[in-house]
């Protein structure tokens, strides 16, 4: 098994396969089964992303209130103007977006790796594909390979914001997603790992707030910006850009900057957005009475 | 390594909205319900750290009592949990703790009926995984970095090598085991880590073995 970054890079230049060759076989050692089993498990996870993005393009709000109908906003701006910022990357956040309104309504939707950053990938992928046409077996490469970097942060650092932050949720999200985009876009593994670390050195330090305790605000929106940052970054790889602190030292760094964030900073409700006096507001209005805080 | 699946970090699917918090705390409550062999007539579920400061807004309270009526994370009977479970009878207590726990995401869950209680500790690690570290005052000191499985079985002798048969013709190989009881000839229990996933059918294989009451996965 490969334990870090390195090492998958290593394995995968070694062998000149993708990254989502070097997990997919890891995955069939693991799991002692076929090819055939692994690859149609990730195609059913991806045909649930699918129905997500899909559902939250039609328009869906929470049990709270507190949102639905950004993804479909979004939309109708693209349909009416240019976006300054391009088409692909609102159509990108439109789709994060959706996810995760969907899933904070309570639908059905795949943890990649949290449910809390479940649109960073999907997100990618669906506004990436417009552009790159890819094969279906691609798209399901893709999740592979945001799956192998995700492995690494899982297993040296963490993927849970009560642990580690949101630099562990959409953090990690949106650098497995631009990992995986380097890899559709035609880039080398190495570059893969490079987007990997541009991507998570600007999620360092991000602190998970939710207002209210709900996975909704800022949840939401910090998919959409995930989202943007990996395809940002994606194109600086591809553009031969690399970062000066290797990937596994910046997971390393992400991993240590999560131990010392104070608890009130890690899935609490008690810091940052929750604590401010329209995020105090809004809890006491989804709860009938504010919940008691230090 | 505590992680050894892709589908670990691309999955579970699940109902939102937190994998720690709703599909994690799912696995939990449904370890709970595979222990316990039945479906509970009281659940009292103590909540910890996170759990304790967020659980209403997650649904962790509602996934936890879904795990409990034996759904799986992305069964949409979840949202509606805590109503069915009322209806069925079956009585609910949530006690908010102020302990802080090794982990931030913990819960202590006893659940029973007429005839029998269990009372364990589950934590859930990120990603929707998670894992019993406690069952009925016995401490389950797991690696985290295999798939584990744990049986409650009498303490007679044959118990063991039951358990170790029917492992051994599947060729699945143990890298490690813990066995521990209440008292002589009283009621015990085996952790037994391996280096193959387990499947189903396995599992169940294991519970018409001689002296083996209960089994269920704790990690995987």
């Amino acid at each position: 098994m490969f334990k870090n970054v390195a090492e998958l890079i290593q394995i995968a230049e070694s062998k000149g396969e993708k990254i989502s060759e070097v997990m997919i076989q890891q995955e069939m050692e693991v799991k002692q089964v076929s090819r055939e089993e692994i690859f149609s498990q990730m195609e059913r996870n991806l045909a649930v992303m699918e129905e997500a993005v899909e559902d939250g393009l039609k328009g869906v709000e929470s049990h709270s209130g507190l949102t639905g109908g950004d993804a479909v906003l979004v939309q109708n701006y693209m349909r009416d103007h240019e976006p300054l910022s391009g088409n692909l990357l609102m159509d990108a956040v439109s789709k994060a977006v959706a996810t995760n309104e969907v899933n904070a309504a309570m639908g059905t939707i795949c943890a990649t790796p949290t449910a809390g950053s479940a649109g960073c990938v999907p997100g990618t992928l669906f506004a990436v594909k417009n552009k790159l046409n890819p094969t279906r077996e691609q798209m399901v490469r893709f999740l592979f390979t945001s799956g192998a970097f995700g492995f690494v942060v899982a297993n040296n650092a963490s993927i849970s914001g009560a642990a580690g932050g949101c630099q562990a949720e959409v953090g990690s999200a949106a650098g497995m997603a631009s990992a995986a985009i380097v890899e559709m876009a035609g880039g080398t593994p190495a570059q893969s790992a490079e987007a990997m670390a541009i991507t998570l050195k600007n999620m360092l330090g991000l602190i998970c707030d939710p207002v209210a305790g709900l996975v909704e605000v800022p949840c939401v929106k910090r998919n959409a910006m995930g989202a943007t940052n990996a395809i940002v970054s994606a194109d600086m790889a591809l553009a031969g850009v690399t970062s000066r602190i290797p990937c596994d030292e910046v997971i390393d760094a992400m991993h240590k900057v999560g131990q010392r964030m104070p608890t009130a900073f890690r899935e609490t409700a008690q810091g940052g957005l929750a604590a401010t006096p329209t995020g105090k507001q809004l809890e006491a209005k989804v709860y009938g009475i504010p919940l008691e805080k230090e | 390594m505590k992680f050894r699946s892709v589908f670990d970090i691309i999955g579970p699917v699940m109902i939102g909205p937190s994998s720690s918090h709703t599909a994690g705390a799912a696995r939990i409550g449904r370890a709970a319900r595979h222990l316990f062999g039945r479906e509970p007539k009281y659940a009292t579920i103590h909540l910890y750290g996170s759990f304790k400061d967020t659980y209403k807004g997650h649904g962790t309270d509602v996934a936890i009592i879904g795990g409990l009526l034996d759904y799986d994370t992305d069964d949409t009977r979840i949202s509606a949990a805590l109503d069915t479970a009322r209806e069925k009878g079956m009585k609910v207590q949530f006690i908010e703790e102020e302990e802080q726990m090794d982990h931030p995401n913990t819960a202590r869950i006893k659940i029973g009926d007429e005839q029998d209680e269990i009372e364990l500790v589950g934590i859930s690690i990120g990603g929707g995984k998670a894992e019993i570290t406690e069952l009925n005052g016995f401490e389950l000191r797991l690696s985290g970095s295999h798939p584990a499985i744990l049986l409650i079985h009498n303490d007679r002798y044959g118990a063991i090598a039951s358990a170790t048969t029917i492992l051994a013709s599947h060729e699945i190989n143990i890298g490690r085991m813990e066995v521990s009881r209440k008292g002589e000839g009283e009621q015990a229990l085996m952790v037994i880590e391996v280096d193959q996933n387990i499947d189903v059918s396995i599992l169940s294989e294991l519970e018409r073995a001689d002296h083996i009451t209960q089994v269920a996965k704790i990690s995987d």
